[in-house]
């Protein structure tokens, strides 16, 4: 077996281990929408799942986790835009009751 | 002409073209749906009242297509260690078994619609409905797109693995890095939508 395929081979276990990680994470999602919780914990608790599945998806499956400098940078710069998007909305929300 | 840059590594960017090309199409991708989520946002936060997800939608059905995207992700990276390992047999069953998940997904998608018009919930119904139709459409779209070019790989497309195996590895590469995308899409509106 070569160098090439025995590091394949490394990795093809990686993805199998993200793999088992993300059905049971989807099992605990699930099962956390079952406690019933007021509306802030569960929003929360439901994101902080779904955000690890999200970090195990583009580190492993996607390999950002040995990617270039470029690539991050334009993930940075689209994830300020995302996250001015996401929060415009909850500032009117805040005018709103206050 | 020799396009360049198909397998090599820019010297200025670091990566192959193609790689350069699918982030900034994902960046745009992820506005998209941002833009989407906002919506749905500003929707939830100014509403008066607001149903749980789980009271109208079909929870076991949304939790089978999460694992059957999950699952296809998996044969899609496998697909890609497949042709690294020069094993172009391997290759054709994970990405075949990518199609088939998709397509499994999709008809799973439809019961699910089919379901909710029987009992006359439509978008016009309510504000919930609609964001619901808006965001998981557009998704099914995007799968649909996937399957579309992976279905390529699959077939015609594949005869490039004779000619030009590195640039056609790295094909899949990009492809798998958009396929993987709408997996990270939906692993964010499966709680949003039907679990909030």
């Amino acid at each position: 077996m070569s160098n090439t395929q025995a590091s394949n081979g490394a990795h093809a276990r990686i993805y199998v281990v993200v793999f088992v990680a993300l059905l049971a994470l989807t099992i605990v999602t699930v099962s956390l929408s079952y406690l019933h919780l007021s509306v802030f914990p569960s929003v929360l608790l439901a994101l902080i799942v779904a955000s690890i599945k999200g970090y195990l998806v583009s580190n492993y499956f996607m390999h950002l986790i040995s990617e270039r400098r470029l690539i991050y940078a334009i993930l940075v710069l689209t994830g300020i835009f995302f996250l001015s998007l996401i929060f415009l909305p909850l500032s009117h929300f805040h005018d709103r009751v206050g | 002409m020799q396009i360049p840059y198909t397998v090599a590594e820019r010297p200025d960017t670091g990566v192959f073209n193609a790689k350069l090309g699918i982030w900034l199409f994902l960046a745009s991708e992820v506005m998209l749906f941002g833009a989407l989520f906002s919506s749905y946002i500003l929707l939830r936060t100014g509403a008066l009242a607001w149903p749980h997800g789980y009271t109208i939608l079909n929870v076991p059905l949304a939790t089978l297509n999460t694992v059957v995207l999950i699952t296809s992700s998996i044969t899609m990276v496998m697909s890609w260690v497949a042709l690294r390992n020069r094993d172009f047999g391997k290759y054709r069953k994970y990405i075949g078994g990518t199609v088939l998940l998709g397509f499994v997904f999709l008809i799973i998608k439809a019961i699910e619609y089919g379901a909710k018009f029987e009992h006359h919930l439509y978008p016009s119904e309510n504000t919930f409905l609609a964001i619901y139709f808006t965001l998981t459409g557009l998704h099914g779209l995007h799968v649909i797109g996937g399957m579309i070019v992976n279905a390529y790989f699959w077939g015609p497309g594949s005869k490039m693995w004779v000619t030009d195996p590195e640039r056609f590895t790295n094909r899949i590469e990009v492809a798998g890095l958009y396929w993987h995308f709408v997996d990270l899409v939906w692993i964010f509106l499966f709680p949003v939508l039907y679990l909030l």
